[in-house]
């Protein structure tokens, strides 16, 4: 493991002053995945800033009736806190479907949004990656295993699957994403937050080099009451997802005035299904709908033979999700 | 001392006891010395650097940036190792041979054979500082045509040709015509995936000289064969060496060969002159020990109108290592389980430029009969018969093959007892025709097998006249409860209360004992314990008579009227003359019980699998393994082995799979999180229960219990399946895109 120095931040001012005038810096959340990286030789910081200590770690209602959960919150309390819990359950779900109770202890919020591709490529230095060195070629697409990899939002350059899980039901809640920075704050709706590959697979988000992330908006969203996150994966726990659906549905007299649906699993970032969901707006609440909206949206699905099987099993469990909320 | 405290030690039934483990505080505390607790002062630590290509030859190795780094005591490679003897031919002849991992003499050597060999090593004062400088160093290699992909080389495999100690083929009969005039037949194709052990305990050496003495702390299943390899590949006499072993965390197979790591060890000890600790990371243990090799394999099986088999039909194709490896065993358990009036098994063998694949729990049963199992299911299916009733209809009496006694064989009540615990009876026959809301539900059966073997154990006993006794064997402690059930035989051989009795083991100054291998090592002490105290009974009759003291009398006081504070006996002996008679005499036994008898492990293992509807998640829900493992010793490990058999075959059924990445053979997946292993919640409660009855040609009546709990598992797991969504997978593991 490259050594690095190691450095503490206790306001936000400091910890972003900090990692304008250091070079070659990098936030420190958990750890939980930059640590990891720094072992496999992925990540080279020379210097980490601690930022658990920021006073960024709390869950609590605004005075719009939103939902700010602090960017250090850790994975558990997040998913455990009561206003999390009653309003947007999906996201509860969400979090307590990924890693183990020891990582969520330690991961961050702002650290989950930000973690890497599990891609075992990506992992390993002695295969070519686009994502990890540019240009360099990319070992899944040339014949090598894409069981895991995406099916949406891929390019020729990269089809690594984001791995989040809190992430997906972010997309589906329309979560803000607010930022500082030595140039100020910003909101980053969290569909703007992540990028597709295209030809730049190691850009990732659109997060600026030393903006940190302070906290994550949930809006006032009463269909989110009615909501589940299903994740499908290959052993019942610890395992990332095959495929998974953040949903959420509103319906009035057996026809849906509001569905939220994003997907994991899929996407080469947190997959909100705006197909899908235009199809289901105003829709009888069915079964035949529900199938229909899936379809839609997997039917631009980029499939391989060793990840073809995604598109029918998203199918089947956006399906199925959907219609456990009826 | 208190004299008070020996009245109290009242003998007591203790064989087949659920006794507590003797080490399970010492385990539990963390006092427990495994082979990387030992912090030598000056310790330093040594990181692997890995070929990134299949096969080539070095041309280049850039260690100035390694070298630079402080802390960092020698950097290794194939131009400053210190030459090494060859690793020796593997030959029956001399077991220990077969100690090598690989033919390669390691960073004796500027060819690489398998991608992820070891090409350099690092010492350092941390073992962060070793792994930096391991990632700072540059290899450049000039490529040479590898072959590395199974499926692709699968034509080219080979039939494996008959050998003293392992079968190739066999047939009786005529069973390529059977099957065709056969009333009902299958003819099916399986195929299962490379595994690897996942031993909590990545392998760790810490490797220690004193001038031209060698210490090596080494997590091995079989200390006397690392002894002999160490020796001879450093060449030293072997007095020189010494092993210890004291607790191994978990082996599965996976530490019986002397792999890259322990090697490079000892020659980083040598270089640097300090006691080094080479810990593998667990891509280490991916990359430099052998796995469980992929297999396909071909299983056609004919039967009458009423289910009488009359051909069995079971080949297989796996791979070795161009630098080492051996032929898996796969067919093994089809010589012996059904009475078909055919039979025809071969195994083929194809070669690839990767590792030497390695021995697993169960090697061969554990993935044959998961296919021969799956492939009874799939008859029973078209024959419209009950699964069980299948078996029972063609259970034979003697070997199906050539008509050899069954030592011992309790299938038949096995599966009678398992029906009835199970309910069995409750299923409805038809597939997909039980659920629970969105649950498919299924149950399925598969028979269990594994055969026995006892290897000569040399001990030592003694007995002091406080009535302590002593017993000295090098076995080994994986985990088992090893050294818990040789108490409880000691104990009950010479009729002496349980704390009355200590057991050294784990260390090559003690006498030799067994590999902890083919689930022998109970068997094999069981036996030089219990010759040991047949003598030292005899040993203490003569001394009474002489001393005009009645036999009947305590042992203590015997040894003490005679004057004497302890009488000590040996069984078998370690070196010289002595040591050959006694492995001449093995062989010889060995193959005349083997002409006359099938001795094995049986059990019937029941499972209720759910499969969710939508999605093709499959849940274990139920399981139930009844055996036959002979004599219980201690029925709570013996339970605990037989358990964690079966959660290993659960996780070999649903989900393990070591990706091999097909142009470049590099393992992709080298890590535990996109290795799945079962987790807790993957695993049910697991009712076991032993029939208990001894094997009337076993030491002690013991039949080994460490792996037949894997066997059948996978092929349970996939009947059940079946009858719950009625898909057939016939490709390990059943992963729920093969179900949608
Ligand atoms: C074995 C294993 C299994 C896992 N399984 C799952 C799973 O099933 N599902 C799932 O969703 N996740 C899973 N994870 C991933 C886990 O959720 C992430 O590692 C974790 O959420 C990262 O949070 P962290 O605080 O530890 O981030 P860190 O590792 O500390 O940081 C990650 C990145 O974010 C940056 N960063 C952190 N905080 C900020 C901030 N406030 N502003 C700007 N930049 C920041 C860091 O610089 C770094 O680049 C798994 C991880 C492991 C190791």
């Amino acid at each position: 493991m490259r050594r690095f120095t190691y450095v503490t931040a206790n306001t936000v001012t400091d910890a972003v002053k900090t990692k304008a005038t250091t070079p070659n810096a990098k936030y420190l959340g958990g750890g939980t995945n930059l640590v990891d990286l720094i072992r496999a030789d992925i990540e080279h910081p020379d210097t980490l800033i601690d930022i658990t200590r920021l006073p960024l770690a709390d869950v609590e209602e605004i005075s719009t009736g939103a939902v700010r959960i602090g960017a250090l919150t850790r994975n558990s309390h997040a998913a455990a806190h009561p206003l999390i819990r009653t309003r947007y359950p999906v996201l509860t779900q969400a979090i307590l479907a990924g890693a183990s109770g020891q990582l969520r202890n330690m991961a961050t919020v702002g650290g989950n949004l930000l973690q890497r591709t599990r891609c075992h490529y990506f992992y390993d230095t002695a295969a070519p990656c686009n994502k990890r060195s540019p240009g360099e070629g990319c070992a899944a697409l040339n014949g090598g295993y894409t069981r895991n990899h995406a099916v949406l939002g891929t390019s020729r350059n990269c089809i690594a699957t984001h791995p989040s899980d809190m992430a997906v039901a972010l997309a589906a809640l329309d979560a803000v994403v607010e930022t500082e920075s030595a140039e100020g704050n910003r909101r980053i709706p969290i569909e703007d937050f992540h990028k597709p590959p295209g030809e730049t697979p190691y850009s990732e988000t659109t997060l600026g080099e030393n903006e940190l992330i302070t906290a994550i908006e949930l809006p006032v969203l009463p269909p989110a009451r009615n909501s589940r996150y299903r994740k499908v994966r290959d052993r019942s726990s610890y395992a990332f997802a095959l495929v998974s659906v953040a949903a959420a549905l509103e319906t009035e007299n057996g026809r849906i005035t509001n569905a939220r649906l994003a997907l994991g699993g899929v996407g080469t970032h947190p997959w909100r299904a705006r197909t899908a969901e235009s199809v289901l707006k105003g829709a009888p609440a069915t079964e035949s709908t529900f199938r229909e909206a899936a379809e839609a949206e997997l039917s631009t699905a980029t499939l391989l033979p060793d990840n073809a099987f995604k598109a029918p099993l998203a199918v089947r469990t956006i399906t199925a999700t959907l219609t456990s909320l009826t | 001392m208190t004299q008070t405290s020996i009245p109290t030690r009242t003998p007591q039934r203790v064989l087949g006891e659920p006794i507590d483990r003797v080490d399970g505080h010492v385990k539990t505390t963390g006092a427990a010395q495994y082979s990387g607790d030992h912090l030598y002062p000056d310790l330093a630590h040594a990181a692997l650097v890995h070929a990134t290509v299949p096969r080539a030859r070095i041309t280049h190795i850039d260690t100035t940036a390694a070298d630079s780094l402080p802390g960092v005591h020698a950097v290794i490679t194939h131009h400053n190792a210190p030459r090494l003897q060859p690793p020796p031919k593997p030959t029956l002849l001399n077991l220990p041979t077969l100690a090598a991992g690989t033919s390669v003499n390691y960073l004796n050597t500027d060819e690489v054979h398998w991608n992820g060999q070891p090409v350099a090593v690092v010492v350092a004062d941390s073992l962060d500082i070793a792994r930096e400088a391991a990632q700072r160093i540059r290899v450049t290699y000039e490529e040479l045509p590898a072959t590395v992909d199974f499926e692709q080389e699968e034509p080219n495999a080979v039939p494996q040709k008959n050998s003293a100690l392992s079968d190739g083929g066999g047939k009786k009969g005529d069973a390529v015509a059977a099957l065709k005039s056969a009333d009902v037949s299958v003819d099916l194709r399986f195929s299962t995936p490379m595994q690897h052990h996942n031993a909590i305990e990545p392998h760790t050496t810490t490797a220690v000289w004193n001038g031209k003495a060698l210490t090596v702390h080494d997590g091995t299943q079989h200390i006397d064969w690392t002894r002999r390899h160490l020796a001879l590949r450093f060449k030293l006499p072997l007095n020189d060496v010494r092993v210890i072993s004291t607790f191994v965390g978990g082996a599965f197979g996976g530490k019986t060969n002397v792999w890259a790591g322990t090697i490079l060890a000892v020659v980083a000890a040598k270089v640097t002159g300090r006691p080094v600790k080479l810990a593998l990371s667990r891509e280490g243990v991916y990359r430099t020990t052998g796995g469980r090799t992929p297999s396909t394999q071909r299983v056609a099986l004919g039967a009458d109108a009423d289910g009488q088999l009359t051909a069995l039909i079971h080949t297989s194709v796996t791979q070795m290592g161009r630098v080492g490896g051996y032929a898996e065993q796969v067919v093994s358990q089809s010589r012996h389980l059904y009475d078909a009036e055919n039979i025809l098994v071969q195994q083929h063998q194809l070669t690839l430029d990767s590792i030497a694949n390695g021995v697993m729990r169960a090697p061969g049963e554990s993935i044959g009969s998961f296919a021969l199992e799956a492939a009874m299911d799939e008859l029973a299916h078209r024959l419209d018969l009950d699964p069980i009733e299948l078996r029972m209809r063609n259970e034979p009496d003697r070997n199906p093959m050539d008509g050899k006694l069954f030592a011992r064989r309790g299938l038949r009540e096995a599966y009678a007892r398992g029906a009835e615990r199970f309910r069995w009876a409750d299923r409805t026959p038809e597939p997909r025709s039980m659920r629970d809301g969105r649950w498919l539900v299924g149950t399925g059966v598969a028979t269990a097998f594994h055969p026995a073997w006892v290897f000569p154990a040399n001990v030592t006993m003694r007995l002091s006249a406080d009535g302590d006794v002593l017993v000295r064997c090098g076995f080994h402690e994986m985990g088992m409860g090893a050294a818990t059930a040789f108490t409880q035989v000691t104990a009950h051989a010479l009729r002496v209360p349980l704390d009355s009795v200590r057991i050294e083991y784990g260390d090559s100054d003690l006498p030799i004992g067994p590999g902890a291998g083919g689930s022998a090592q109970t068997a094999s002490v069981s036996r030089a314990i219990l010759d040991a105290a047949a003598k030292l009974k005899k040993d203490l009759a003569a001394l009474a008579r002489r001393n005009n003291t009645s036999p009947d009398e305590a042992p203590a006081t015997i040894l003490s009227r005679a004057g004497r504070t302890h009488h000590e006996v040996a069984v078998g002996a370690d070196r010289g003359i002595g040591r050959l008679a006694g492995q001449v005499r093995f062989m010889s036994t060995l193959l005349r019980e083997r002409r006359k008898y099938v001795k094995a492990a049986c059990g019937a293992q029941f499972c209720e699998v759910r499969v969710d509807s939508d999605t093709g998640e499959v849940r274990v829900t139920r399981w139930l393994g009844v055996f036959d493992i002979g004599t219980v010793v201690n029925a709570k490990t013996a339970a605990s082995q037989l358990r964690g058999g079966i959660v290993m075959g659960i996780g070999a059924a649903l989900g393990e799979e070591t990706l091999v990445d097909g142009h470049t053979g590099r393992i992709v997946n080298a890590n535990l999180a996109e290795y799945h292993v079962p987790v807790h919640a993957d695993v049910p409660r697991i009712d076991i229960e032993c029939l208990g009855d001894p094997d009337p040609t076993m030491p002690l009546g013991v039949l080994g219990a460490g792996e037949v709990g894997i066997v059948g598992v996978a092929g349970a797991i996939a009947n059940a399946v079946h009858h719950a969504t009625g898909l057939r997978v016939r490709d390990l593991p059943i992963t729920l895109d093969k179900l949608l």
